[in-house]
């Protein structure tokens, strides 16, 4: 592989450290931008005719390809090393971008799901997991908040797309009324995919030629590796490969943990928008329909400042215990918002906010988690396979609040009552995921690896 | 910073020499994200209007 083999990227002794966190910033930056298809979508909408539905494809099978490539190519990852990872990301996500241009250039939607969704979402996948990998072996003292800084990136890849999106489509000739997309045309979205697949794939480029794995042996100088204590003896020494990682109870365990974390926090940012206007719609100060983006910003500041606090917090406490925090914390701020639904706008947006800032930090902190029981061996592979907990969440939060929302409407039930059962259905999943946490041991030494197969 | 060097050996080096690719490099991630936090700060101010 030459130039992208990772033989070619091993730091020389004077390498700093870092370098590594901007380099998997390029990465994750760059692919946060999926989350602001919601910027694109009613423009795709207006200007290639198409339903909400059919708008939605191309952003719905990006998040499943991301799963799923994470998942299956996440071992040649780990043996390819993060530059080869980096560049295959940015050919696929830039390369789906440009597909995308073409697709919405000759108006043929199905070139904008293959690209932006299919292409891409590869792309987000190997993009998502190297980085994270890269720097827990970069950052064996502090790998909570090594994994945090590149996962909030994931989600600032948003923040940076969203007002940019708007900008560009807005200039190229899109034109809203009353907050509505009234004209887009398809020359406009086309140019919109095209720049951001040429800056994009700049932009990711530092990644690729920043980015290097630690020598054989490196550890930061100064650091020993903490003796075994109480609190410790869940971070394990040995190595498991990502093929064994998936038979131990300790990886099921997680996967449901993220799984019901990810389901609590999404249920919530699905539906913020309604949900807000909605719980004081009937109350002397309702929340006007112009404010709820500013919630929403909230809650999106609140994920991201998550991600970043929280997991750098459970380098000091542990990962279990801050995953106790999440849970058993979530479920009490959810049963705070059932129980004084609208009697005060502070105490709603305080509990909200809290939720999603456990919701990000539960995903920045979980690679860590793998790291402590399965050491760093392919901790990268075995991240893509849990990855999966995502995907089903992904589903199942917004399935549970839309459902629920749905039915009390079709009974002419409004405000709170629209949202009650949703939340106490979010206590018994975070509770359930409780008890996943409490049940995770130190993985059985039948799993290890031989010492002489697990250097990577 | 901390200066990295391979378990069992000295200091073999420092990052002194690697300060402006450090500087460039954080500058490179960090401007494009502080123009989002920037925005999304500026859209928080509606949920108070």
């Amino acid at each position: 592989m030459g130039f992208l083999d990772r033989s070619r990227i091993i730091a020389p002794p004077d390498w700093s450290r870092w370098l590594v966190p901007p380099a998997a910033l390029s990465v994750h930056l760059a692919i946060g931008q999926v989350y602001a298809w919601t910027v694109i979508k009613p423009a795709v909408e207006v200007g290639l005719h198409l339903t909400g539905t059919q708008s939605a494809l191309p952003f719905q099978l990006g998040i499943v390809m991301l799963g799923l490539s994470a998942a299956v190519i996440g071992t040649r990852v780990e043996r390819n090393g993060p530059r080869w990872a980096m560049f295959t990301s940015l050919c696929c996500f830039c390369g789906g971008l440009l597909l995308a241009a073409l697709g919405a250039m000759t108006q043929q939607f199905w070139l904008i799901v293959l690209g932006y969704g299919g292409l891409g979402g590869i792309g987000l996948g190997i993009g998502y997991i190297s980085p994270v990998s890269t720097l827990i072996k970069w950052f064996p003292d502090r790998p909570g908040m090594a994994t945090g800084i590149a996962i909030m990136g994931f989600g600032g890849g948003a923040l940076i797309a969203s007002p940019w999106s708007t900008a560009m489509l807005t200039g190229f000739g899109m034109i809203s009324t009353a907050g509505k997309v009234a004209v887009a045309p398809p020359n406009a979205i086309a140019l919109t995919f095209l720049i951001h697949g040429v800056a994009y794939a700049v932009f990711m480029t530092l990644g690729v030629l920043l980015v290097r794995v630690p020598a054989p042996g490196w550890t930061p100088a100064g650091w020993i590796p903490p003796a075994d204590s109480a609190r410790r003896a869940l971070i394990s020494a040995h190595q498991v490969s990502a093929r064994n990682a998936i038979r131990t109870p300790q990886f099921w365990c997680l996967w449901i943990v993220l799984c019901f974390n990810v389901t609590a926090g999404i249920g919530i940012l699905e539906k913020s928008k309604p949900m807000i206007t909605e719980f004081f719609r009937t109350t002397p100060t309702p929340v006007v329909a112009a404010a709820a983006p500013g919630f929403v910003a909230l809650l999106s500041l609140a994920n991201m400042l998550g991600r970043i606090v929280w997991s750098s917090v459970s380098d000091a406490i542990g990962r279990k215990n801050i995953y106790r925090l999440y849970l058993g914390g979530g479920a009490a701020m959810y049963l705070l918002l059932a129980t004084f639904t609208n009697q005060s706008r502070g105490l709603f947006v305080v509990c909200t906010m809290v939720i999603l800032s456990f919701y990000g930090g539960g995903f920045a902190t979980v690679p860590a988690y793998l790291k402590d029981l399965f050491g760093t061996y392919q901790v990268g592979a075995i991240h893509g396979r849990l990855l999966t907990a995502w995907s089903i969440a992904g589903v199942l939060g917004p399935l549970i609040v839309n459902a629920i929302a749905d039915a009390r409407t079709a009974a002419h039930l409004e405000g709170p009552a629209l949202f009650t059962l949703s939340l106490y259905i979010m206590i018994g999943l975070l509770a359930i995921g409780f008890v996943a946490n409490e049940l995770i041991r130190p993985v059985a030494s039948k799993f290890h690896e031989p010492p002489s197969e697990a250097t990577p | 910073m901390t200066a990295s060097h391979p378990t069992g050996a000295g200091p073999t080096g420092t990052t002194a020499t690697r300060t402006p690719l450090i500087v460039l490099s954080w500058l490179w991630v960090g401007l494009p994200f502080a123009y989002g936090v920037y925005k999304l700060i500026d859209n928080v101010g509606l949920l108070f209007k």
